[in-house]
């Protein structure tokens, strides 16, 4: 079961965001085992480009055919991109969650909060 | 992300009863059997495996814990399943669902006092669906009585997630006959879809073909008997199998190999729950719980207040003839999103009018659909409200159900 790509450089949240740092700017996804447990993702509910959002707090959802799951974020900051192909096909958070199914790009507010996620052997035991 | 936090309801399928005694008068402190144990009812358990669990997981299952068992939620994915059966046929187990015997001279006087359908019309070999009721005239749960003998021996098929709460309130409430738990010793294999019989009549005989819906027969399999129903929970052609639990997964082979051609497609329980969708047929715990008045949820076809009496008939009948104010209706998404089990639905000028008790994408129709309880002033097919999706106001309109017509059925 738990061959779930984990990458070492990305940090996570508990409830299945992956967050990966580059600079004060952060892409936000939601990872493997999230997507194998949703089934079919039918529908992203994210929000506009300039949203500010806040960590742990929500900012959209994820439809499968059988659940809703809300998304939270792992920083707070402003929402600068948003993935615009996840609208034509919802389908690439099943394909491929890691990179093309990236949710959205938040410009940090604080590195500090990165302290509050999990590396990647947290994680890893997490779901185990 | 918001992955379900309670693992006993796997992924928010919504298939589970929450089961709160205090609701339902049931009385632990009464009548309770001490050899009975409450398995399945303490999400704490290590869950329960169906004879099948072994074949599920060879064929690749993602498997979910559901109402205290381990049961799979999907093999290939649930869509591909959903339009397999409506097109071809599937194969479910519904090994977790409870049967509850009740036999001896007083068993039709109790079924008639606990349940709301006319047992008594019932001959040997016709099955019913029905309604265990409460004193207030809500529902313990819905079943499908199959006669066995006529006035002496039924065989209840009860919801796994009620099984237990079934299992008390029988004991605790019936005239005088024996109340068998036969849940242990009976799989229950499912084959539904417009290629069901043509599979059956292989495995069985042609006289398959000739049981009309909700009858069923004894047919041999392997040296034992097994029980073939024409009933189902798709709203396609086809059966649901009785199979002692020993024989399950030899039939299961069977099925999937005298199926290949069809080709047969296992089905999860992801798929079974939009099927039954798609026909509106009610779920308990979504759309029928201890406080629903059947009147409410469109059952008055199975409650015979002329014929007999039964648990919590005057209260059901008072409610109705006050006036019900609220019905269950079926609507669909006119813009972008999906309800869900729980959402408010509000009126235009922001009055809120009910609530959601399931809804899903349709595979079918390719659209999003819903059920729901709304204030009879809403329930008109053609009818708009509002859903409340994450805060969102989106627009749904009440229409005609079942959503979708299955050809073969």
């Amino acid at each position: 079961m738990s061959n779930f790509h984990i990458p070492e450089e990305y940090y996570y949240t508990k409830d299945h965001e992956w967050a990966q740092v580059d600079e004060n700017i952060v892409t936000v996804g939601i990872t493997e085992y999230a997507q194998d447990a949703m089934g079919e993702i039918v529908y992203v509910d994210l929000p506009e480009e300039g949203h500010k959002v806040t960590q742990g707090e929500g900012f959209g959802a994820i439809e499968s055919v059988k659940t809703a799951s809300d998304l939270y974020a792992p920083v707070s900051g402003t929402v600068i991109e948003v993935n615009a192909a996840l609208n034509e096909n919802p389908g690439l958070l099943n394909d491929d969650p890691m990179n093309e199914g990236w949710l959205l790009r938040i410009e940090m507010d604080s590195e500090k909060e990165l302290a509050n996620l999990m590396r990647a052997p947290d994680y890893k035991k997490l779901i185990k | 992300m918001g992955l379900p936090p309670n693992p006993n309801k796997g992924p928010n399928l919504s298939l589970s009863a929450k089961i709160d005694p205090d609701l339902t008068g049931l009385g632990f402190g009464g009548k309770r059997k001490p050899f009975l144990t409450l398995r399945g009812f303490m999400s704490s358990e290590t869950p329960l495996l169906t004879p099948l669990f072994e074949e599920h997981t060879a064929l690749g299952a993602k498997m979910v814990d559901f109402a205290g068992w381990k049961m799979p939620v999907e093999y290939e994915g649930l869509r591909a399943e959903h339009l397999h059966v409506r097109e071809v046929v599937g194969l479910f187990d519904v090994s977790h669902m409870g049967e509850i015997r009740l036999r001896g001279p007083k068993a039709l006087e109790s079924l008639e006092w606990l349940t709301s359908n006319w047992a008594g019309k019932l001959e040997p070999g016709q099955a019913q669906y029905s309604l265990l009721t409460n004193a207030a005239g809500g529902v313990v749960d819905d079943l499908i009585v199959y006669c066995m003998e006529k006035g002496a021996d039924y065989l209840l098929c009860v919801n796994a997630s009620n099984k237990d709460k079934d299992l008390l309130w029988i004991m605790d409430h019936h005239k005088g006959c024996e109340v068998i738990d036969e849940s242990a010793q009976w799989g229950q294999i499912a084959v539904q879809g417009p290629k069901a019989l043509t599979l059956l009549e292989r495995l069985f005989s042609s006289e398959i073909r000739s049981l009309p819906s909700f009858h069923f027969a004894p047919f041999q399999f392997q040296g034992a008997e097994v029980l073939v129903a024409r009933t189902g929970y798709t709203g396609e052609s086809g059966v649901e199998i009785f199979v002692p639990s020993e024989y399950t997964p030899a039939l299961w082979r069977e099925l999937m190999s005298r199926g290949e051609d069809l080709p047969l497609k296992p089905i999860g329980l992801g798929a079974r729950d939009t099927l039954r969708t798609e026909m509106k047929y009610p779920l308990y715990g979504n759309e029928l719980t201890d406080l629903t008045n059947p009147y409410s949820a469109g059952l008055g076809w199975v409650i015979k207040p002329d014929k007999k009496d039964f648990m919590g008939r005057a209260q059901m009948l008072e409610a109705k003839e006050q006036g019900l104010k609220q019905k269950l209706v079926g609507f669909k998404m006119l813009d972008r999103g999906i309800a869900r089990h729980s959402y408010s639905l509000f009126s235009f000028d922001n009055q809120e009018i009910g609530r959601v008790t399931s809804g899903t994408p349709s595979p079918c129709l390719n659209e999003n659909i819903g059920i729901g309880y709304v204030d009879v002033a809403f329930s008109e097919v053609g009818t708009e409200f509002f859903v409340d999706i994450r805060g969102r106001r989106i627009r749904a309109q009440v229409v005609k159900t079942p959503f979708v017509t299955p050809k073969g059925a």
